[in-house]
């Protein structure tokens, strides 16, 4: 622009801003690259602005959508991607938000604008019922698709623990029973294992372990802590008088530093697992399938956890997987069906499917023929 | 001073006295700086030669060389042009059959699925596409480089590292594997794959590009809204503004939002966008909408800072020539600011591309298979991705979390040199 610096020149001959003036407008204001700059800024602006409007415009789903428990996680997306690639229907999205998330969500309504699918591995529970009837979810499908177990682990560089349900209540619960066999608490005293079952080897009690908003904590605790603590007379006495009193007992895990809340990740339980050889660890089976090369698996009651013991109840710390579909979105949203029955099929969760490699552990044949009856007619909770 | 000692020494012999010690405070400090530079870039070093000597392996993958037919009897199919045919053929019939002509004393069942579950799932996907696109191959045997199982490769690579993982095949596969190595019909290819498909549920098969398609479009849909939405609140503030109580209110509150956690901006987002707007789950649109929400108070202080920077000799001297303030804003003041509010607006995008926890809450945590179209199909961004494949289970995904890693961190480096390359480029200096 030297015209406008020539007539600011001119102009401002005696004026007092005439110094800085001619300081600055001597240099280009906007130069060649500046103005380039412009163009290519407003260019980005129009074609964005125009993809955004574009976009905003659809918004019916095409896609099936799941949430819910982290445990189901795997599995589903197994199903999903294979669901995806053989059929014509897109790939459905599956959100990991944990079980009770999972719920949250599938409970807001019925409609495109609401997740189809909710993965969980416990059964729904009664408020989350009552939520559901509230926005007007009434007609859900629930199916059992499988089990998982939960494994208590050490380096494979120690030696392996075997262990008893009571053995695991003494050694994380925050209160145990009076040892001189009256019916009152104490805070746990044992800091070793042997101190706890003089079987055990003599190191000190540290477990990892999941925190309070995993799925596997929950049944952690429902299954091994509270089978442990039912062992004791007096307490399962409790459980018919003073329910609330019987679960703070069995269920509140001691916080002075022997169980070490671990994160949610499972890999990392296992990594650190490896580097501390006197550390016991939980988490899920599939887990300890992949990792047997760093990890061993605790005997629990005597009970290996393996894919026939956790199938047929040998194993004690396992629980059943499920998910539930909202009737009234089959038909609307397209492939929820064909997605079930691909789901429901003897080469995905069937003895040999594709699930079972993924470490899911099946049901047994006359329960998955239930399930696929029950998923093919469409037959909802009667008692919801 | 009364009990002060009386001095003996000039004050120039005091001097000489403290200047030992004052040389060794000063080398003190210049090593304690020079300490902290040494420490930050060893932490960075560490980093980095760990994220790349367990992410490399990733881009490179197992195959098996098969002696493979299209046998017509075999797929089931008479006609390779019918697409309904096509998607219906055997495939896995296929592959199945050239890996027992290749290891023909393989006759048990649990043998026959041992050695099934070698080759990947995507291998007769691959196969489908080329019987697609050259149909004449039916009938025809040929030799195929095959995508092998995750877990094989994850053995071969460890192998070849000289530590075999031995946890997930069993001793007869390696038997198998070993005969192929023997044979030479097991290599390592470039992992194409990685950089041109999406998420996947088998290891082998996952990549990167849904992800990163995800995170181009949420950044775009956050770039066409904060840039200007912000440049605007800042041209407000910093011209037009008047200086009063409420500015001063609305200045602290804009601060204090650049410091708010970004998971709160997840829940807001939510809480509006999904539940009161009706807007859909795992969209890039909402997830543009809530990163937005959470860079515009970094841009909007950047852009201040720009606009302040600019002399009140150029502001004066446009007034002073008759240019209206709006003439003045747009011509003289926005374009001297204009690299200023880019660097600020390029950091804040970098911000945003590593951020996670909003895009929790409005479900962008998800397992998406299918590569993103338009700012309205279900996507996931490149840390989300990361942070699912650190948390699955399979031992292949260990890898590819680094190089996930390594290809996030391409992004963020490539995003830090645009924006020094418009600094220099386009920074006036007085």
């Amino acid at each position: 622009m030297p015209h406008r610096h020539d007539s600011v020149r001119k102009r401002c001959r005696n004026s007092i801003l005439r110094q800085q003036l001619t300081h600055h407008y001597n240099q280009p204001l906007l130069g060649f690259e500046g103005k380039k700059l412009k163009k290519i800024i407003w260019r980005v602006f129009f074609t964005a602005t125009t993809v955004v409007a574009l976009g905003a415009q659809a918004s019916s789903r095409d896609s099936i959508s799941v949430v819910g428990s982290s445990t189901v996680f795997p599995f589903s997306k197994v199903v999903a991607e294979r669901f995806g690639r053989a059929t014509k229907f897109r790939t459905p999205t599956i959100e990991q938000t944990g079980t009770g998330g999972g719920f949250r969500e599938f409970c807001k309504g019925v409609g495109v604008d609401y997740v189809d699918i909710s993965n969980a591995s416990r059964k729904i529970k009664k408020s989350e019922k009552t939520l559901c009837k509230k926005n007007g979810v009434r007609e859900i499908i629930e199916v059992l698709i499988g089990y998982d177990g939960i494994v208590l682990a050490n380096s494979v560089n120690a030696p392996v623990f075997s262990l008893s349900r009571r053995d695991i209540f003494l050694a994380l619960a925050k209160e145990i029973p009076n040892p001189d066999g009256s019916n009152s608490l104490i805070p746990n005293p044992h800091k070793t294992w042997r101190e706890v079952n003089s079987a055990l080897p003599d190191t000190k009690i540290a477990v990892l372990g999941p925190p309070q908003t995993s799925g596997t904590r929950d049944a952690f605790v429902e299954l091994a802590m509270e089978g442990g603590c039912k062992k004791f007379a007096w307490i399962a006495e409790l459980k018919k008088t003073n329910k609330a009193h019987y679960k703070s007992i069995c269920h509140i895990i001691r916080d002075d530093g022997a169980f070490i809340e671990a994160g949610e990740n499972d890999n990392l339980i296992v990594q650190k697992l490896n580097a501390n050889p006197a550390a016991l660890g939980i988490f899920g089976f599939s887990f300890l399938d992949q990792n047997t090369d760093k990890v061993q698996a605790s005997l629990v009651d005597g009970q290996q956890p393996t894919f026939e013991s956790i199938a047929d109840g040998r194993y004690p710390v396992s629980r059943p997987l499920y998910f539930y579909v909202k009737k009234a979105h089959v038909g609307v949203i397209p492939g929820i069906a064909e997605y079930l029955a691909e789901f429901t099929s003897e080469k995905s969760w069937g003895e040999e499917g594709y699930l079972a490699d993924k470490g899911m552990i099946p049901l047994p044949k006359n329960k998955r023929a239930e399930m696929k009856a029950r998923v093919a007619g469409l037959v909802e909770m009667n008692d919801f | 001073m009364n009990n002060a000692q009386p001095q003996k020494n000039s004050p120039a012999e005091r001097v000489q006295q403290s200047l030992k010690k004052r040389y060794r405070a000063e080398a003190r400090f210049r090593a304690f700086g020079a300490f902290s530079v040494i420490l930050g870039l060893a932490a960075l070093l560490v980093l980095f030669v760990k994220i790349i000597s367990s992410g490399i392996g990733a881009f490179q993958q197992t195959y098996i060389k098969l002696d493979l037919a299209y046998d017509e009897s075999v797929l089931g199919i008479s006609d390779p042009r019918d697409e309904d045919q096509l998607a219906v053929a055997n495939f896995e019939g296929a592959i199945r059959a050239a890996l027992l002509t290749r290891f023909p004393s393989v006759t048990a069942r649990s043998d026959k699925r041992a050695l099934y579950s070698m080759v990947s799932i995507a291998a007769a996907f691959e196969l489908q596409d080329e019987l697609r696109h050259a149909p004449d191959l039916l009938n025809k045997r040929r030799q195929y480089w095959l995508l092998a199982d995750d877990d094989l490769d994850t053995y071969f690579k460890s192998l070849k590292a000289g530590d075999p993982y031995l946890g997930r095949v069993s001793p007869q596969q390696v038997e198998w594997i070993t005969s192929l190595i023997e044979a030479g019909e097991v290599r390592k290819q470039f992992n194409r794959r990685f950089f041109t498909s999406g998420d996947s549920a088998e290891a082998e098969m996952a990549g990167i590009l849904g992800a990163l398609i995800g995170s181009l479009l949420t950044l775009a849909v956050t770039l066409v809204l904060s840039f200007p939405i912000g440049v605007g609140a800042a041209i407000y503030l910093e011209e037009y503004a008047p200086a009063n109580k409420f500015t001063d209110f609305i200045e602290v509150n804009i601060n204090n939002l650049a410091a708010v956690p970004s998971v709160i901006f997840g829940l807001l987002g939510l809480a509006i966008f999904l539940n009161m707007f009706g807007m859909p789950r795992s969209v890039p649109l909402v997830g543009g909408l809530v990163l937005t929400l959470m860079t515009l108070p970094t841009i909007i202080i950047s852009s201040r800072a720009a606009i302040k920077s600019v002399p009140q000799s150029i502001r004066d001297a446009a007034l002073g020539m008759g240019a209206s303030k709006m003439q003045l804003i747009l011509h003289h003041v926005l374009p001297l600011a204009m690299p200023g509010m880019l660097t600020g607006a390029i950091i804040g995008m970098a911000q945003a591309l590593g951020e996670t926890a909003p895009l929790l809450m409005i479900g962008m945590v998800a397992f998406i298979v299918d590569i993103p179209g338009s700012i309205d199909d279900p996507a996931t961004v490149l840390p989300v991705q990361i942070f699912l494949w650190a948390d699955s289970p399979e031992r292949a995904f260990v890898e590819r979390t680094s190089a996930a890693i390594m290809v996030l961190l391409g992004f963020l480096i490539a995003m830090n040199a645009l924006a020094i390359w418009l600094r220099q480029h386009l920074e006036k200096r007085w």
